[in-house]
Protein backbone atom coordinates (compact mmCIF):
# COMPACT_ATOMS: atom_id res chain seq x y z
CA UNK A 1 0.00 0.00 0.00
CA UNK A 2 2.77 2.33 1.09
CA UNK A 3 4.80 1.59 -1.92
CA UNK A 4 2.10 1.90 -3.99
CA UNK A 5 1.35 5.16 -2.82
CA UNK A 6 5.09 6.66 -2.99
CA UNK A 7 4.67 5.50 -6.66
CA UNK A 8 1.37 6.94 -7.43
CA UNK A 9 3.30 10.52 -6.42
CA UNK A 10 6.17 10.21 -8.52
CA UNK A 11 4.13 9.38 -11.23
CA UNK A 12 1.56 11.87 -10.90
CA UNK A 13 4.81 13.80 -11.06
CA UNK A 14 6.54 12.81 -13.97
CA UNK A 15 2.77 13.11 -15.54
CA UNK A 16 2.64 16.88 -15.17
CA UNK A 17 5.89 16.87 -17.31
CA UNK A 18 4.73 14.48 -19.68
CA UNK A 19 1.10 16.65 -20.10
CA UNK A 20 3.23 19.95 -20.10
CA UNK A 21 4.86 19.00 -23.48
CA UNK A 22 2.38 16.98 -24.91
CA UNK A 23 -0.16 20.19 -24.57
CA UNK A 24 2.43 21.90 -27.57
CA UNK A 25 1.97 18.47 -29.45
CA UNK A 26 -1.66 18.64 -29.72
CA UNK A 27 -1.98 22.37 -30.17
CA UNK A 28 0.12 22.47 -33.53
CA UNK A 29 -1.34 19.39 -34.40
CA UNK A 30 -5.04 21.14 -33.86
CA UNK A 31 -4.22 24.41 -35.94
CA UNK A 32 -2.43 23.00 -38.81
CA UNK A 33 -2.03 19.59 -38.46
CA UNK A 34 1.30 18.33 -38.45
CA UNK A 35 3.17 16.83 -35.93
CA UNK A 36 6.22 19.21 -34.79
CA UNK A 37 8.78 17.20 -33.53
CA UNK A 38 11.05 19.56 -32.58
CA UNK A 39 8.74 20.14 -29.59
CA UNK A 40 11.32 18.04 -27.67
CA UNK A 41 14.19 20.19 -27.94
CA UNK A 42 12.14 23.08 -27.29
CA UNK A 43 11.19 21.21 -24.13
CA UNK A 44 15.75 20.63 -23.66
CA UNK A 45 16.01 23.65 -24.59
CA UNK A 46 13.75 25.31 -21.97
CA UNK A 47 16.11 22.99 -19.93
CA UNK A 48 19.16 24.64 -20.48
CA UNK A 49 17.97 27.64 -20.07
CA UNK A 50 16.64 27.07 -16.36
CA UNK A 51 20.26 26.39 -15.93
CA UNK A 52 22.26 28.75 -17.52
CA UNK A 53 20.10 30.87 -15.41
CA UNK A 54 20.54 29.61 -12.13
CA UNK A 55 24.59 29.47 -13.48
CA UNK A 56 23.95 33.15 -14.08
CA UNK A 57 22.50 33.84 -10.81
CA UNK A 58 25.50 32.24 -8.73
CA UNK A 59 24.44 28.01 -8.50
CA UNK A 60 24.17 26.93 -5.48
CA UNK A 61 25.21 30.29 -3.96
CA UNK A 62 22.20 32.45 -5.25
CA UNK A 63 20.67 34.88 -2.72
CA UNK A 64 17.33 34.51 -2.59
CA UNK A 65 16.03 31.15 -3.35
CA UNK A 66 12.65 31.87 -4.37
CA UNK A 67 13.53 34.80 -5.96
CA UNK A 68 16.15 32.54 -7.98
CA UNK A 69 13.80 29.99 -8.67
CA UNK A 70 11.10 32.92 -10.26
CA UNK A 71 13.64 34.31 -12.56
CA UNK A 72 14.40 30.71 -13.52
CA UNK A 73 10.94 30.33 -14.67
CA UNK A 74 10.74 33.59 -15.96
CA UNK A 75 13.89 33.67 -18.69
CA UNK A 76 12.96 30.14 -19.45
CA UNK A 77 9.48 30.84 -20.77
CA UNK A 78 10.30 33.82 -22.40
CA UNK A 79 13.74 32.70 -24.41
CA UNK A 80 12.14 29.06 -24.72
CA UNK A 81 8.66 31.12 -26.35
CA UNK A 82 11.17 32.81 -28.62
CA UNK A 83 12.89 29.68 -29.74
CA UNK A 84 9.47 28.11 -30.49
CA UNK A 85 8.11 31.24 -32.66
CA UNK A 86 11.37 31.33 -34.39
CA UNK A 87 11.49 27.62 -35.25
CA UNK A 88 8.00 28.11 -36.84
CA UNK A 89 8.91 31.11 -38.84
CA UNK A 90 12.20 29.36 -40.47
CA UNK A 91 11.33 25.69 -40.63
CA UNK A 92 7.08 25.71 -40.88
CA UNK A 93 5.83 28.86 -42.38
CA UNK A 94 7.46 29.18 -45.97
CA UNK A 95 6.68 25.54 -46.26
CA UNK A 96 2.32 26.24 -45.68
CA UNK A 97 0.76 25.08 -48.67
CA UNK A 98 3.48 22.79 -49.69
CA UNK A 99 2.41 19.39 -49.87
CA UNK A 100 2.04 17.38 -46.39
CA UNK A 101 5.02 15.81 -45.92
CA UNK A 102 7.61 18.97 -46.37
CA UNK A 103 6.65 20.48 -42.98
CA UNK A 104 7.12 17.14 -40.68
CA UNK A 105 10.74 16.39 -42.51
CA UNK A 106 11.59 20.09 -41.62
CA UNK A 107 10.39 19.31 -38.17
CA UNK A 108 12.72 16.23 -37.97
CA UNK A 109 15.43 18.35 -39.53
CA UNK A 110 14.88 21.08 -36.96
CA UNK A 111 14.83 18.91 -34.50
CA UNK A 112 18.75 17.25 -34.99
CA UNK A 113 19.47 20.81 -35.78
CA UNK A 114 18.69 22.35 -32.10
CA UNK A 115 20.05 19.08 -30.74
CA UNK A 116 23.00 19.27 -32.25
CA UNK A 117 23.48 23.11 -31.92
CA UNK A 118 23.53 22.59 -27.98
CA UNK A 119 26.14 19.95 -28.04
CA UNK A 120 28.21 22.41 -29.78
CA UNK A 121 27.57 25.42 -27.66
CA UNK A 122 27.00 23.57 -24.14
CA UNK A 123 29.03 20.30 -24.79
CA UNK A 124 27.80 17.16 -24.85
CA UNK A 125 28.33 16.21 -21.01
CA UNK A 126 25.52 16.53 -18.57
CA UNK A 127 24.78 19.29 -16.66
CA UNK A 128 24.08 19.13 -13.32
CA UNK A 129 22.43 21.37 -10.34
CA UNK A 130 22.44 20.70 -6.41
CA UNK A 131 18.68 20.38 -5.22
CA UNK A 132 17.70 23.70 -4.72
CA UNK A 133 14.39 22.43 -2.45
CA UNK A 134 14.79 20.26 -0.12
CA UNK A 135 12.94 18.30 2.51
CA UNK A 136 9.08 17.14 2.31
CA UNK A 137 6.79 15.54 4.46
CA UNK A 138 6.61 11.50 5.09
CA UNK A 139 2.49 11.29 4.84
CA UNK A 140 2.48 7.58 6.02
CA UNK A 141 4.14 4.91 6.74
CA UNK A 142 3.90 1.19 6.79
CA UNK A 143 6.33 -1.49 8.16
CA UNK A 144 9.17 0.59 8.10
CA UNK A 145 8.78 2.10 4.17
CA UNK A 146 7.70 6.20 4.66
CA UNK A 147 5.96 7.72 1.56
CA UNK A 148 7.55 10.53 1.13
CA UNK A 149 5.87 13.97 -0.79
CA UNK A 150 8.80 16.67 -1.48
CA UNK A 151 8.36 20.36 -1.76
CA UNK A 152 9.16 20.40 -4.46
CA UNK A 153 6.95 17.73 -5.87
CA UNK A 154 4.09 19.93 -4.22
CA UNK A 155 5.35 22.94 -5.62
CA UNK A 156 5.48 20.70 -9.03
CA UNK A 157 1.88 20.31 -8.77
CA UNK A 158 0.85 23.79 -7.81
CA UNK A 159 2.68 25.18 -10.85
CA UNK A 160 1.52 22.59 -13.10
CA UNK A 161 -2.11 23.04 -11.84
CA UNK A 162 -2.11 26.61 -11.46
CA UNK A 163 -0.89 26.77 -15.28
CA UNK A 164 -3.43 24.03 -16.59
CA UNK A 165 -6.21 26.46 -15.35
CA UNK A 166 -4.45 29.76 -16.42
CA UNK A 167 -4.29 27.96 -19.86
CA UNK A 168 -7.89 27.01 -19.90
CA UNK A 169 -9.50 29.87 -19.36
CA UNK A 170 -7.00 31.31 -21.86
CA UNK A 171 -8.50 28.65 -24.88
CA UNK A 172 -11.87 28.81 -23.22
CA UNK A 173 -13.04 31.93 -22.45
CA UNK A 174 -10.48 34.90 -24.34
CA UNK A 175 -10.69 36.57 -27.65
CA UNK A 176 -7.37 34.92 -27.96
CA UNK A 177 -8.76 31.66 -27.41
CA UNK A 178 -11.76 32.26 -29.43
CA UNK A 179 -9.28 32.99 -32.18
CA UNK A 180 -7.01 30.43 -31.66
CA UNK A 181 -10.16 27.78 -32.37
CA UNK A 182 -11.12 29.48 -35.05
CA UNK A 183 -8.00 28.74 -36.92
CA UNK A 184 -8.37 25.45 -35.69
CA UNK A 185 -12.15 24.70 -37.05
CA UNK A 186 -11.73 26.64 -40.13
CA UNK A 187 -8.43 28.84 -41.16
CA UNK A 188 -9.93 30.37 -44.17
CA UNK A 189 -13.11 31.09 -42.51
CA UNK A 190 -11.37 32.38 -39.32
CA UNK A 191 -9.50 34.80 -41.99
CA UNK A 192 -12.73 35.70 -43.15
CA UNK A 193 -13.97 36.95 -39.87
CA UNK A 194 -10.68 38.95 -39.30
CA UNK A 195 -8.47 36.87 -37.69
CA UNK A 196 -4.53 37.24 -38.45
CA UNK A 197 -4.16 33.38 -39.25
CA UNK A 198 -0.56 33.59 -39.50
CA UNK A 199 -0.46 35.64 -35.97
CA UNK A 200 -2.38 33.12 -34.66
CA UNK A 201 0.20 30.50 -35.54
CA UNK A 202 3.31 31.78 -33.92
CA UNK A 203 1.55 32.50 -31.24
CA UNK A 204 0.13 28.79 -30.82
CA UNK A 205 3.50 27.76 -31.08
CA UNK A 206 5.07 30.50 -28.46
CA UNK A 207 2.18 29.34 -25.99
CA UNK A 208 3.27 25.57 -26.44
CA UNK A 209 6.93 26.46 -26.35
CA UNK A 210 6.11 28.44 -22.90
CA UNK A 211 4.77 25.30 -21.30
CA UNK A 212 7.80 22.89 -22.53
CA UNK A 213 9.91 25.96 -20.93
CA UNK A 214 7.94 24.92 -17.54
CA UNK A 215 8.43 21.12 -18.17
CA UNK A 216 12.13 21.80 -19.21
CA UNK A 217 12.47 23.54 -15.74
CA UNK A 218 10.64 21.03 -13.20
CA UNK A 219 12.73 18.66 -14.85
CA UNK A 220 16.01 20.33 -14.12
CA UNK A 221 14.84 20.88 -10.71
CA UNK A 222 13.33 17.13 -9.93
CA UNK A 223 16.17 15.23 -12.05
CA UNK A 224 18.76 18.01 -10.91
CA UNK A 225 20.92 16.50 -14.78
CA UNK A 226 20.18 17.15 -17.99
CA UNK A 227 21.99 16.90 -21.25
CA UNK A 228 21.47 18.19 -24.96
CA UNK A 229 19.71 14.77 -26.07
CA UNK A 230 16.74 15.06 -22.92
CA UNK A 231 14.44 16.18 -25.72
CA UNK A 232 14.16 13.40 -27.78
CA UNK A 233 12.50 10.81 -25.14
CA UNK A 234 10.71 13.08 -23.41
CA UNK A 235 9.04 14.53 -26.67
CA UNK A 236 8.30 11.11 -28.12
CA UNK A 237 6.59 10.09 -24.36
CA UNK A 238 4.69 13.36 -24.64
CA UNK A 239 3.77 12.91 -28.14
CA UNK A 240 2.38 9.15 -27.42
CA UNK A 241 0.43 10.84 -24.51
CA UNK A 242 -0.88 13.55 -26.52
CA UNK A 243 -1.99 10.56 -29.11
CA UNK A 244 -3.10 8.57 -26.02
CA UNK A 245 -5.50 11.50 -24.90
CA UNK A 246 -7.00 12.08 -28.17
CA UNK A 247 -4.60 14.51 -30.57
CA UNK A 248 -6.43 17.98 -30.72
CA UNK A 249 -7.71 18.16 -27.50
CA UNK A 250 -6.14 19.87 -24.63
CA UNK A 251 -7.87 18.17 -21.70
CA UNK A 252 -6.80 15.32 -23.44
CA UNK A 253 -3.30 16.00 -23.66
CA UNK A 254 -3.21 16.70 -19.56
CA UNK A 255 -5.03 13.55 -18.88
CA UNK A 256 -2.94 11.15 -21.31
CA UNK A 257 0.32 13.07 -19.68
CA UNK A 258 -0.79 12.12 -16.21
CA UNK A 259 -1.37 8.26 -17.85
CA UNK A 260 1.89 8.35 -19.47
CA UNK A 261 3.86 9.15 -16.09
CA UNK A 262 1.38 6.96 -14.21
CA UNK A 263 2.24 4.21 -16.27
CA UNK A 264 5.73 4.35 -16.34
CA UNK A 265 6.07 4.95 -12.39
CA UNK A 266 3.99 1.84 -12.09
CA UNK A 267 5.93 -0.34 -14.82
CA UNK A 268 9.41 0.23 -13.07
CA UNK A 269 8.06 -0.43 -9.87
CA UNK A 270 6.56 -3.57 -10.31
CA UNK A 271 7.98 -5.11 -13.38
CA UNK A 272 11.74 -4.21 -15.02
CA UNK A 273 12.42 -0.64 -15.17
CA UNK A 274 14.56 -1.21 -18.17
CA UNK A 275 11.24 -2.20 -19.78
CA UNK A 276 9.69 1.13 -19.04
CA UNK A 277 9.99 2.52 -22.52
CA UNK A 278 8.57 -0.74 -24.12
CA UNK A 279 5.78 -0.38 -22.01
CA UNK A 280 4.90 3.09 -22.93
CA UNK A 281 5.32 3.03 -26.69
CA UNK A 282 3.46 -0.53 -26.22
CA UNK A 283 0.31 1.16 -25.47
CA UNK A 284 0.96 3.75 -27.84
CA UNK A 285 0.94 1.05 -30.53
CA UNK A 286 -2.45 -0.67 -29.03
CA UNK A 287 -4.13 2.76 -28.60
CA UNK A 288 -3.23 3.41 -32.46
CA UNK A 289 -4.51 -0.17 -33.28
CA UNK A 290 -7.69 0.25 -30.87
CA UNK A 291 -8.94 3.41 -30.54
CA UNK A 292 -6.80 5.95 -32.75
CA UNK A 293 -8.76 8.95 -32.05
CA UNK A 294 -7.68 8.54 -28.19
CA UNK A 295 -9.81 8.95 -25.17
CA UNK A 296 -11.11 12.51 -25.34
CA UNK A 297 -10.14 12.96 -29.60
CA UNK A 298 -13.00 14.14 -31.25
CA UNK A 299 -14.43 11.68 -34.46
CA UNK A 300 -13.66 13.40 -37.47
CA UNK A 301 -16.86 13.72 -38.96
CA UNK A 302 -19.44 16.44 -37.84
CA UNK A 303 -22.89 17.12 -39.19
CA UNK A 304 -22.69 19.48 -41.80
CA UNK B 1 -40.81 46.45 -55.44
CA UNK B 2 -37.40 47.89 -54.16
CA UNK B 3 -36.94 51.90 -54.34
CA UNK B 4 -34.90 53.16 -56.48
CA UNK B 5 -31.03 53.74 -55.59
CA UNK B 6 -29.75 57.35 -55.46
CA UNK B 7 -26.04 56.87 -56.59
CA UNK B 8 -23.02 58.72 -55.80
CA UNK B 9 -19.92 58.69 -57.81
CA UNK B 10 -18.08 56.15 -56.51
CA UNK B 11 -19.35 53.29 -56.27
CA UNK B 12 -18.57 51.24 -52.70
CA UNK B 13 -17.43 48.28 -54.86
CA UNK B 14 -16.00 48.24 -58.30
CA UNK B 15 -14.21 44.83 -59.99
CA UNK B 16 -12.63 46.18 -62.58
CA UNK B 17 -11.23 43.21 -66.24
CA UNK B 18 -10.62 40.48 -63.18
CA UNK B 19 -9.26 37.16 -64.30
CA UNK B 20 -8.94 34.16 -61.81
CA UNK B 21 -6.84 31.35 -62.47
CA UNK B 22 -7.22 27.99 -60.63
CA UNK B 23 -3.98 26.58 -61.98
CA UNK B 24 -4.56 26.42 -65.75
CA UNK B 25 -8.10 26.92 -65.83
CA UNK B 26 -9.15 30.49 -65.74
CA UNK B 27 -12.40 30.77 -63.80
CA UNK B 28 -12.88 34.25 -64.01
CA UNK B 29 -11.49 36.10 -67.74
CA UNK B 30 -12.06 39.89 -67.49
CA UNK B 31 -15.07 40.54 -65.24
CA UNK B 32 -16.99 43.66 -64.77
CA UNK B 33 -19.26 45.05 -62.14
CA UNK B 34 -19.86 47.52 -59.69
CA UNK B 35 -21.73 47.72 -56.38
CA UNK B 36 -22.87 51.25 -55.22
CA UNK B 37 -23.88 52.07 -51.59
CA UNK B 38 -27.60 51.67 -50.21
CA UNK B 39 -28.26 48.83 -53.15
CA UNK B 40 -28.76 44.77 -53.47
CA UNK B 41 -26.96 44.09 -56.49
CA UNK B 42 -27.33 39.95 -57.30
CA UNK B 43 -25.00 37.98 -59.65
CA UNK B 44 -26.95 34.84 -61.00
CA UNK B 45 -25.46 32.18 -63.20
CA UNK B 46 -25.48 28.75 -63.36
CA UNK B 47 -23.23 25.87 -61.08
CA UNK B 48 -19.25 26.24 -62.26
CA UNK B 49 -19.68 29.85 -63.51
CA UNK B 50 -17.33 31.63 -61.19
CA UNK B 51 -19.93 33.14 -58.51
CA UNK B 52 -18.53 32.28 -55.53
CA UNK B 53 -14.74 32.56 -57.38
CA UNK B 54 -15.53 36.20 -57.73
CA UNK B 55 -16.82 36.46 -53.95
CA UNK B 56 -13.45 34.89 -52.91
CA UNK B 57 -10.92 36.60 -55.30
CA UNK B 58 -13.30 40.03 -53.99
CA UNK B 59 -11.81 39.18 -50.36
CA UNK B 60 -8.84 38.14 -51.70
CA UNK B 61 -8.29 34.35 -51.81
CA UNK B 62 -7.51 33.33 -54.33
CA UNK B 63 -5.87 36.68 -55.59
CA UNK B 64 -6.74 37.98 -59.22
CA UNK B 65 -3.79 37.55 -61.52
CA UNK B 66 -5.10 40.48 -63.23
CA UNK B 67 -7.50 43.61 -63.35
CA UNK B 68 -8.41 45.34 -59.94
CA UNK B 69 -10.87 45.04 -57.36
CA UNK B 70 -11.64 48.30 -55.60
CA UNK B 71 -13.47 48.94 -52.12
CA UNK B 72 -14.74 52.70 -51.66
CA UNK B 73 -11.69 53.49 -53.57
CA UNK B 74 -9.37 52.01 -52.56
CA UNK B 75 -7.13 49.02 -54.61
CA UNK B 76 -7.60 45.72 -52.24
CA UNK B 77 -6.01 43.40 -55.06
CA UNK B 78 -2.84 42.55 -53.28
CA UNK B 79 -4.76 42.60 -49.63
CA UNK B 80 -4.32 39.90 -47.43
CA UNK B 81 -8.38 38.56 -46.48
CA UNK B 82 -8.37 39.50 -42.74
CA UNK B 83 -6.56 43.13 -44.40
CA UNK B 84 -9.68 43.12 -46.61
CA UNK B 85 -12.41 42.40 -43.65
CA UNK B 86 -10.75 44.79 -41.69
CA UNK B 87 -12.10 47.56 -44.12
CA UNK B 88 -15.72 46.96 -44.13
CA UNK B 89 -16.39 43.87 -46.03
CA UNK B 90 -18.20 40.82 -44.79
CA UNK B 91 -19.01 37.49 -46.23
CA UNK B 92 -21.02 34.80 -45.54
CA UNK B 93 -19.44 32.04 -47.53
CA UNK B 94 -20.32 29.18 -49.79
CA UNK B 95 -21.18 26.44 -47.42
CA UNK B 96 -21.79 28.53 -44.62
CA UNK B 97 -18.70 27.63 -42.83
CA UNK B 98 -19.92 27.96 -39.02
CA UNK B 99 -17.38 27.41 -36.32
CA UNK B 100 -19.03 23.42 -35.55
CA UNK B 101 -17.52 23.30 -32.49
CA UNK B 102 -18.39 26.72 -30.83
CA UNK B 103 -21.70 28.02 -29.70
CA UNK B 104 -24.10 30.31 -31.82
CA UNK B 105 -22.82 32.82 -29.60
CA UNK B 106 -19.38 32.49 -29.94
CA UNK B 107 -19.90 32.67 -33.22
CA UNK B 108 -21.38 35.94 -33.31
CA UNK B 109 -18.59 37.12 -30.56
CA UNK B 110 -15.97 36.08 -33.57
CA UNK B 111 -18.10 37.61 -36.33
CA UNK B 112 -17.49 40.95 -33.66
CA UNK B 113 -13.87 40.80 -33.64
CA UNK B 114 -13.33 43.09 -35.80
CA UNK B 115 -15.70 45.92 -34.31
CA UNK B 116 -15.99 48.51 -31.28
CA UNK B 117 -16.28 46.36 -28.72
CA UNK B 118 -18.74 49.17 -27.14
CA UNK B 119 -21.30 48.09 -29.86
CA UNK B 120 -21.70 44.85 -29.08
CA UNK B 121 -24.67 43.97 -27.53
CA UNK B 122 -27.03 46.72 -29.78
CA UNK B 123 -25.38 44.52 -32.36
CA UNK B 124 -26.39 41.03 -30.85
CA UNK B 125 -29.68 42.79 -30.06
CA UNK B 126 -30.17 43.86 -33.93
CA UNK B 127 -29.16 40.06 -35.14
CA UNK B 128 -31.51 38.70 -32.19
CA UNK B 129 -34.25 40.89 -33.47
CA UNK B 130 -33.77 39.33 -37.11
CA UNK B 131 -33.37 36.35 -35.92
CA UNK B 132 -35.21 35.11 -33.19
CA UNK B 133 -34.01 31.50 -33.37
CA UNK B 134 -30.84 32.17 -32.99
CA UNK B 135 -31.46 33.50 -29.85
CA UNK B 136 -32.78 30.62 -28.60
CA UNK B 137 -29.83 28.07 -29.67
CA UNK B 138 -27.84 30.75 -27.97
CA UNK B 139 -25.34 27.97 -26.28
CA UNK B 140 -25.91 25.46 -28.57
CA UNK B 141 -22.87 24.49 -31.05
CA UNK B 142 -22.93 25.77 -34.34
CA UNK B 143 -22.26 22.42 -35.33
CA UNK B 144 -25.89 21.28 -34.58
CA UNK B 145 -27.83 23.53 -35.71
CA UNK B 146 -30.63 23.00 -38.97
CA UNK B 147 -29.33 24.19 -42.46
CA UNK B 148 -31.48 27.21 -41.76
CA UNK B 149 -30.36 27.65 -38.92
CA UNK B 150 -26.62 27.59 -40.12
CA UNK B 151 -27.57 30.19 -42.71
CA UNK B 152 -29.01 32.75 -40.20
CA UNK B 153 -25.79 32.52 -37.87
CA UNK B 154 -23.71 32.68 -41.17
CA UNK B 155 -25.75 36.41 -41.53
CA UNK B 156 -25.80 37.33 -38.49
CA UNK B 157 -21.74 36.61 -38.00
CA UNK B 158 -21.25 38.71 -41.10
CA UNK B 159 -23.39 41.58 -39.57
CA UNK B 160 -21.53 41.39 -36.21
CA UNK B 161 -18.56 43.12 -37.78
CA UNK B 162 -20.84 45.80 -38.74
CA UNK B 163 -19.86 45.53 -42.56
CA UNK B 164 -20.12 48.49 -45.40
CA UNK B 165 -20.59 45.70 -47.31
CA UNK B 166 -22.06 42.53 -47.07
CA UNK B 167 -20.92 39.46 -49.59
CA UNK B 168 -23.82 36.91 -49.39
CA UNK B 169 -23.04 33.37 -51.56
CA UNK B 170 -25.80 31.21 -52.42
CA UNK B 171 -27.89 32.07 -48.63
CA UNK B 172 -30.95 29.81 -50.38
CA UNK B 173 -28.65 26.72 -51.18
CA UNK B 174 -30.50 23.34 -49.22
CA UNK B 175 -33.06 24.93 -47.76
CA UNK B 176 -36.60 24.45 -47.97
CA UNK B 177 -38.84 27.04 -49.25
CA UNK B 178 -40.10 28.23 -46.52
CA UNK B 179 -36.69 29.02 -44.65
CA UNK B 180 -35.19 30.72 -48.00
CA UNK B 181 -38.61 32.69 -47.93
CA UNK B 182 -37.39 33.88 -45.03
CA UNK B 183 -34.05 34.30 -45.09
CA UNK B 184 -34.83 36.73 -48.41
CA UNK B 185 -37.05 38.69 -46.06
CA UNK B 186 -34.38 39.34 -43.80
CA UNK B 187 -31.70 40.14 -46.21
CA UNK B 188 -34.53 43.06 -47.51
CA UNK B 189 -34.91 44.12 -44.27
CA UNK B 190 -31.11 44.66 -43.29
CA UNK B 191 -31.15 46.44 -46.36
CA UNK B 192 -33.83 48.62 -46.07
CA UNK B 193 -33.68 49.55 -42.13
CA UNK B 194 -29.86 49.47 -42.08
CA UNK B 195 -29.40 50.85 -45.37
CA UNK B 196 -26.54 48.17 -45.88
CA UNK B 197 -25.37 47.40 -49.61
CA UNK B 198 -25.43 43.65 -50.06
CA UNK B 199 -24.25 41.88 -52.98
CA UNK B 200 -25.95 38.90 -53.45
CA UNK B 201 -24.68 35.26 -55.54
CA UNK B 202 -27.33 32.94 -55.97
CA UNK B 203 -28.60 30.26 -58.47
CA UNK B 204 -31.95 30.77 -56.99
CA UNK B 205 -32.72 33.53 -59.95
CA UNK B 206 -36.19 34.17 -59.19
CA UNK B 207 -35.61 35.53 -55.56
CA UNK B 208 -32.71 36.89 -55.76
CA UNK B 209 -33.75 38.95 -58.89
CA UNK B 210 -37.39 40.08 -57.11
CA UNK B 211 -35.15 41.34 -54.11
CA UNK B 212 -32.43 42.81 -56.31
CA UNK B 213 -32.35 46.78 -57.75
CA UNK B 214 -29.52 45.61 -60.23
CA UNK B 215 -28.39 41.89 -61.50
CA UNK B 216 -25.74 40.77 -63.41
CA UNK B 217 -25.95 37.50 -65.26
CA UNK B 218 -22.10 35.25 -65.39
CA UNK B 219 -21.85 33.10 -67.47
CA UNK B 220 -18.53 30.99 -68.25
CA UNK B 221 -16.47 33.63 -66.34
CA UNK B 222 -17.72 36.62 -67.81
CA UNK B 223 -20.56 38.66 -67.45
CA UNK B 224 -22.91 39.07 -70.45
CA UNK B 225 -25.95 40.73 -68.94
CA UNK B 226 -27.15 43.10 -66.73
CA UNK B 227 -29.21 45.14 -65.70
CA UNK B 228 -32.30 45.74 -63.02
CA UNK B 229 -33.81 42.72 -61.48
CA UNK B 230 -36.52 43.41 -62.42
CA UNK B 231 -35.77 43.90 -66.20
CA UNK B 232 -33.80 40.82 -65.62
CA UNK B 233 -37.02 38.95 -64.83
CA UNK B 234 -38.94 39.87 -67.46
CA UNK B 235 -35.46 39.17 -69.83
CA UNK B 236 -37.62 35.98 -71.75
CA UNK B 237 -33.80 34.62 -72.13
CA UNK B 238 -33.19 34.74 -69.00
CA UNK B 239 -36.50 33.09 -67.85
CA UNK B 240 -35.37 30.01 -70.48
CA UNK B 241 -32.20 29.55 -68.55
CA UNK B 242 -32.72 30.09 -65.34
CA UNK B 243 -36.15 30.44 -64.19
CA UNK B 244 -38.29 27.81 -66.15
CA UNK B 245 -38.47 24.72 -63.77
CA UNK B 246 -39.44 26.19 -60.72
CA UNK B 247 -38.00 28.60 -58.13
Amino acid sequence: MAYFLQQLINGLTLGAIYGLIAIGYTMVYGIIGMINFAHGEIYMIGAFLAITTYLVLGGAEMASVPLGLMAMLVVSMVFTAAYGWTVERLAYRPLRGSFRLAPLISAIGMSIALQNYVQITQGARVKSIQPIIQGGFEIYSQDGFGVQLSYLQIIIWLLTVGLMIAFTYLITSTSLGRQQRACEQDRKMAALVGVNVDRTISLTFVLGATLAAVAGLITTLYYGVIDFYVGFLAGMKAFTAAVLGGIGSLPGAMLGGLMIGLIEAFWSAYFTIEYKDVATFGILVLVLIFKPTGFLGKPEVEKV
Amino acid sequence: MPDPVIRPDTPLLEVEGVRTRYGMIEALRGVDLSVHAGEIVTLIGSNGAGKTTLLNTICGEPRAHSGTVRFAGQDITRLATDRIVRLGIAHSPEGRRIFSRMTVYENLQMGALIADPAHFQDDLRQVFTLFPRLEERREQRGGTLSGGEQQMLAIGRALMSRPRLLLLDEPSLGLAPLVVRQIFAAIQEINQRQGMTVFLVEQNAFHALRLAHRAYVLVNGLVTLSGPGSELLANPEIRAAYLEGGH
